[in-house]
C-alpha cells in the first residue's frame, strides 16, 4: 500500500495536519493499515520535496496543515486512473512453496495443501465474522476492504482445491518409465516439470 | 447433539460398478452450530445431506436426529420427524406455483395436521423473519428470484425446526442476495437450531462455525474459527 498516494488522496478533501491525516487514513481503511505518526511526517516531507504538497502557516495549536499543489492533484488523478499491476505486488510465497514442495523429496504435498487450505478457510471464516459485525451504512468503506480480503482468500481456497485435484491425478515422473506412455491426466502435472 | 452421523457409508450399486459415495463419515452438529460441507462434484456432499435429512439411508453406520436413530423408525415416524424437525433449502426452490407465499410456507405444517388458521399464522411469522411480511398473498411468479429464495427459506424455518439443511441455497442468486440468504440461515442457527450447509463456494462456507472438506466420500480436513478474528487486522502496511 502506498502511504504516499493515501495521504495525497486525503488532502484532496482539504488541508490537514499530521495527526488529522493519520486518523483520516485509519478511518477510511477501517484501521486495517495502522500508520505511525513518524511515517506520516516522513511522507509529508517527501511529498513537499517533490512539490506535491505545500505547508500552510501553523494554526493556534501549533499544528501545521498541508495542502495539495496542482502537481499533487494531477498525481492523485493519475493514481486513481491507473490499474495496479500484479507485477508490482510481492511474489506469491505460497505458489513458490508448493512448487518447491512438489520437487523436494520426502515432502507430502497434499498435506502442505490441506494445511494451507484449513488456515486460509479459517481466515475466511474470521473475515466473514468481522463483516457480520459491521452492518451500519457508514461502515461501507470498511466492508469493501473486508470484501477484498474475503475474495482474495476465496481465490486462494479455490486454487488450493485445484492443486489438490491435480495432485490426485499426478504421477511423479519415474526415471525408468519409457517415454510415450504418458497418460492424459499428466498434462496438468507437465507444467511442474 | 442435534445431528449425528456415526461411521456412515453409502454405496450405490454392487460389485465392480459400485460407487462409494461416502466411506466412513463421522459428523456431529450441536444446537447453535452451522457446519459447512465443501468438496468437488461427486465428493459425497449431497449424499451426506440426504442421509442427514432421512431422504436416503446409509449402507452402513447410523444417522441420528435429536437422538432418534433414523434407521430404527418406521416410514410414518420418519416422515413425521422430517416434517416437524427438519427444514430443507434446496437449490431449486420447489415452490408450488399455484400457492401463494404464505400457503407455500404453511403447507408442511398443514400436512402435519395443524389447523389451517394456526399454520398460516406461523407461516406469516416465518415470512416476517425473512423480511417478506407484506408479500404473503403473492404467488411465486409475482416475486423476484431473491424473494422466492427467501420464501423457500421461510418454509424451511417455519415452526420449530431444529435442524436446517441447505444444499447450495445461494444457487443462482447474485452475491448480495446470496449473502442475505446466508445471514438468515446464520440468524436461525444463532437462535438455537443446528445447520448443515452444502456449498462449493468458500466464501459461503465461511459463514459456518466449522467447515468440513469431503473428497471421494472421506472427510479430508476440517477448519474451525479462532475465537477472536481481530488479529487479522493491525498488520502494518
Amino acid at each position: 500500500m502506498s502511504i504516499r498516494h493515501g495521504l495525497l488522496a486525503l488532502l484532496e478533501r482539504g488541508p490537514m495536519y499530521g495527526y488529522q491525516l493519520r486518523s483520516a487514513f485509519e478511518d477510511s481503511t477501517g484501521a486495517t493499515w495502522p500508520l505511525n505518526i513518524g511515517q506520516v511526517y516522513t511522507t509529508l516531507s517527501r511529498l513537499e520535496r517533490d512539490g506535491l504538497v505545500r505547508p500552510l502557516p501553523e494554526n493556534d495549536g501549533g499544528q501545521r496543515p498541508y495542502e495539495l499543489t496542482d502537481l499533487g492533484r494531477a498525481e492523485i488523478a493519475v493514481w486513481f486512473a491507473t490499474p495496479i499491476s500484479r507485477t508490482d505486488r510481492p511474489r506469491d510465497e505460497l505458489a513458490i512453496k508448493l512448487a518447491l514442495a512438489l520437487t523436494t523429496p520426502g515432502v507430502d504435498v497434499r498435506a502442505v495443501v490441506q494445511t494451507q487450505r484449513t488456515a486460509t478457510m479459517r481466515t475466511l471464516q474470521e473475515l466473514t465474522r468481522l463483516k457480520t459485525r459491521s452492518d451500519k451504512p457508514s461502515d461501507l468503506s470498511w466492508r469493501l476492504i473486508l470484501d477484498a480480503m474475503v475474495f482474495q482468500a476465496e481465490a486462494e481456497v479455490r486454487w488450493l482445491d485445484h492443486c489438490e485435484a491435480s495432485l490426485v491425478r499426478y504421477q511423479p515422473p519415474a526415471s525408468t518409465e519409457p517415454a510415450g506412455e504418458k497418460q492424459p491426466a499428466d498434462e496438468q502435472a507437465e507444467a511442474h516439470r | 447433539m442435534i445431528l449425528e452421523l456415526r461411521g456412515v457409508h453409502r454405496t450405490h450399486g454392487t460389485g465392480e460398478t459400485a460407487v462409494h459415495a461416502l466411506r466412513g463419515v463421522d459428523l456431529g452438529v450441536v444446537a447453535g452450530e452451522l457446519v459447512a460441507v465443501m468438496g468437488p462434484s461427486g465428493s459425497g456432499k449431497s449424499t451426506l445431506l440426504n442421509l442427514a435429512g432421512g431422504l436416503d439411508s446409509p449402507s452402513k453406520g447410523e444417522v441420528a436426529v435429536e437422538g432418534e436413530v433414523l434407521g430404527r423408525l418406521n416410514r410414518r415416524q420418519l416422515a413425521r420427524l422430517r416434517r416437524r424437525h427438519v427444514g430443507y433449502v434446496f437449490q431449486d426452490l420447489n415452490l408450488l406455483a399455484s400457492l401463494t407465499a404464505v400457503e407455500n410456507v404453511a403447507l408442511p405444517l398443514e400436512l402435519d395436521g395443524l389447523a389451517v388458521r394456526k399454520a398460516r399464522k406461523l407461516a406469516a411469522a416465518a415470512l416476517d423473519e425473512v423480511a417478506l411480511g407484506d408479500l404473503g398473498p403473492r404467488f411465486p411468479d409475482e416475486m423476484s428470484g431473491g424473494q422466492q429464495q427467501r420464501v423457500a427459506i421461510a418454509r424451511a424455518l417455519v415452526g420449530d425446526r431444529r435442524l436446517v439443511l441447505a444444499d447450495e441455497p445461494t444457487g443462482a442468486l447474485d452475491s448480495q442476495t446470496g449473502e442475505a440468504v446466508l445471514r438468515l440461515l446464520r440468524a436461525r442457527v444463532d437462535a438455537g437450531a443446528a445447520g448443515v450447509l452444502v456449498t462449493h463456494e468458500a466464501r459461503h462456507a465461511a459463514w459456518a462455525d466449522r467447515v468440513v472438506f469431503l473428497r471421494d466420500g472421506v472427510v479430508v480436513d476440517t477448519s474451525g474459527p479462532l475465537t477472536e478474528p481481530e488479529h487479522l487486522l493491525g498488520a502494518p502496511a
